[in-house]
């Protein structure tokens, strides 16, 4: 084997790793997005004084959030290995690792969904609700609108924490530069593998961070 | 236009229950504006949002044109708020749309297809004189011009009445004299029933016809603005009426001048006064007596003059007694303070 400087990377399998940490990030963002906020609305409207306000709702909704939220990731990917072969009929590959990244992540963004629902002004709901509007009007073009910056921001911290939990995806076979950086690099002892992968890993990071950035800025008229 | 009936309401809390508003009675007419004066705590926040079912009354009867208000359930009660629009202390604007897009929201809530959407919005930001900033984002607007968005908005769909919720509190005076202005012209062109509540004196003698004041939960006066300034039967009233006839400055400022003056002093008080004729140099004319005036403050408004004058007397007893008797012929309210 080569002794020169990078001389261990194989650039193929580097492509692929970097195409399915790319892959199992961007679809897990979008299930989390739509899931984080389906389960934010639930938290915030059925708390108290709100539209929905229903404490025992309200309560199981915080309890699904709070354990999914609670149980380190590598674990969850095991937990749920049944429930993936169920849905995907499948336990291998990049979707194989969707399942969990999506249920480890939505819990942790639905509560800064609902953080960022509170910052909605109460003045501007009610202001809503005495032009006749109804609570799905309330929700999709009041609640939503109002609050998207904080949900772009949300989200784009929540991207970042996916894109590390696709590094342990590993574990069940599903690939990526995390699994690439552990078997191919730490475990042959190739330094310049695990190099590569991390500077690839950054390179996401920030240009899912500088995406975020654009667009909070770009959606806050305040 | 709007027959409010022995109207309650109690919040309950965990320790104890709070009366905001209690057996309000009140008849407002199709056209009018009629003013609700109350200083904070007073209840009067609460009553208006009563009016649209923000808050539900514990009992009592609201009836606004044919709706019987406490009736209304879900979608009824939603199509009846497209008639009773409201406006807010802090404007509550949807930071996320532009002015366009703010005006045009009650129209998307009522159903109206875009094109006659864009044609309507147009129209209003006329009426409330925003042209050109249809596109600008609250943000980028001055608090008049935000409350003239919050105005577009509250008219877009053709309300019958209008609720101003401390409406120019947030304002400047000068803002608020503008504000106030077009409330009146909308009023006057379009026959709106406006019911407005606020904490200050001049809001009410500026553009109300009749006005009730509040205090704890109760309207404890009520009648024509000039009948209730004039003859005030409640202490809260009168403290009111202060607001605008006097103000602690001046009291101070004639308080120095008192020890030095050598005739007469008299304080007159116009509650709106129709004082179109010069009087003091009438007074001075017929009763051949030296004028001195100390110390004004007289505001011009629809309803006459409001405000005091602070005039000293000079010349024999006789010449005194015969220009107090001039005053009150002439409907001044004189009262003396001192005598030199």
């Amino acid at each position: 084997m080569d002794e020169g400087f990078l001389s261990n990377v194989n650039w193929d399998n580097m492509l692929e790793a970097t195409w399915e940490t790319v892959y199992m990030s961007s679809i897990a963002i979008v299930f989390t997005f739509i899931l984080g906020i389906a389960l934010g609305l639930l938290l915030f409207l059925t708390s108290r004084n709100q539209l929905w306000s229903n404490p025992v709702i309200n309560w199981i909704t915080a309890a699904f959030v709070n354990i999914f939220r609670s149980i380190p990731f590598i674990i969850l990917i095991i937990l749920l290995i049944p429930f993936t072969v169920a849905i995907l009929n499948t336990m291998l590959g990049p979707q194989a690792a969707l399942p969990a990244l999506i249920i480890g992540a939505a819990p942790f963004y639905a509560r800064l969904v609902e953080i960022g629902l509170r910052e909605v002004d109460k003045g501007v709901i009610e202001a809503a609700r005495s032009m006749g509007s109804n609570q799905f009007q309330i929700v999709f073009k009041v609640l939503l609108p109002e609050s998207m910056p904080a949900l772009i921001s949300g989200i784009t911290v929540t991207s970042i924490a996916l894109v590390g939990y696709t590094a342990m995806a590993g574990v069940i076979g599903a690939g990526g530069l995390g699994d690439l950086a552990y078997r191919d690099g730490f475990q042959r002892n190739n330094a310049d593998v695990t190099l590569v992968a991390t500077v690839i890993t950054l390179v996401i990071v920030f240009i899912f961070q500088g995406i975020g950035d654009l667009l909070t800025r770009k959606l806050d008229k305040r | 236009m709007i027959r409010i009936n022995d109207v309650s309401k109690v919040f309950k809390t965990k320790a104890a229950s709070i009366n905001a508003v209690q057996n309000v009675d009140l008849n407002i007419e199709q056209g009018e504006i009629f003013g609700i004066i109350g200083y904070s705590g007073a209840g009067k926040s609460t009553l208006i949002r009563l009016l649209n079912l923000l808050e539900v009354p514990s009992n009592g009867s609201i009836k606004i044109a044919d709706y019987d208000m406490m009736a209304l359930r879900g979608k009824e009660l939603r199509k009846a708020r497209q008639e009773i629009s409201m406006i807010f202390q802090h404007f509550n604007l949807l930071w996320s749309r532009t002015v366009r897009q703010n005006i045009a929201y009650p129209l998307e809530i009522a159903g109206v297809p875009s094109a006659k959407r864009k044609a309507r919005v147009d129209e209003l930001i006329q009426l409330v004189g925003l042209e050109g900033r249809g596109d600008a984002y609250p943000s980028q607007l001055s608090g008049g011009q935000k409350q003239r968005v919050g105005i577009a908005r509250a008219l877009a769909n053709n309300p019958k009445v209008l609720l101003c919720d401390e409406a120019t509190s947030a304002l400047d005076p000068k803002t608020t004299s503008q504000i106030l202005d077009l409330l009146y012209d909308i009023n006057q062109k379009l026959g709106l029933t406006i019911v407005l509540i606020t904490h200050e004196m001049h809001v009410i003698h500026k553009i109300c016809g009749r006005v009730a004041v509040m205090e704890d939960g109760k309207v404890v006066e009520q009648g024509a603005v000039l009948d209730v300034f004039r003859n005030p039967s409640e202490e809260i009233t009168r403290a009111f009426v202060k607001q605008i006839t006097e103000n602690d400055e001046s009291l101070e400022v004639i308080e120095d001048q008192l020890d030095d003056a050598n005739g007469t002093v008299v304080k007159l008080t116009f509650i709106g006064e129709r004082t179109e004729k010069p009087f003091v140099s009438e007074l001075i004319r017929d009763v051949d007596i030296d004028v001195n005036i100390l110390q004004g403050n007289i505001a011009r408004t629809k309803d006459g003059s409001y405000g005091t004058l602070f005039i000293s007397l000079e010349g024999s007893e006789d010449k005194v007694k015969a220009a107090l008797a001039f005053l009150e012929n002439h409907e001044v309210q004189a009262e003396v303070i001192t005598h030199g």
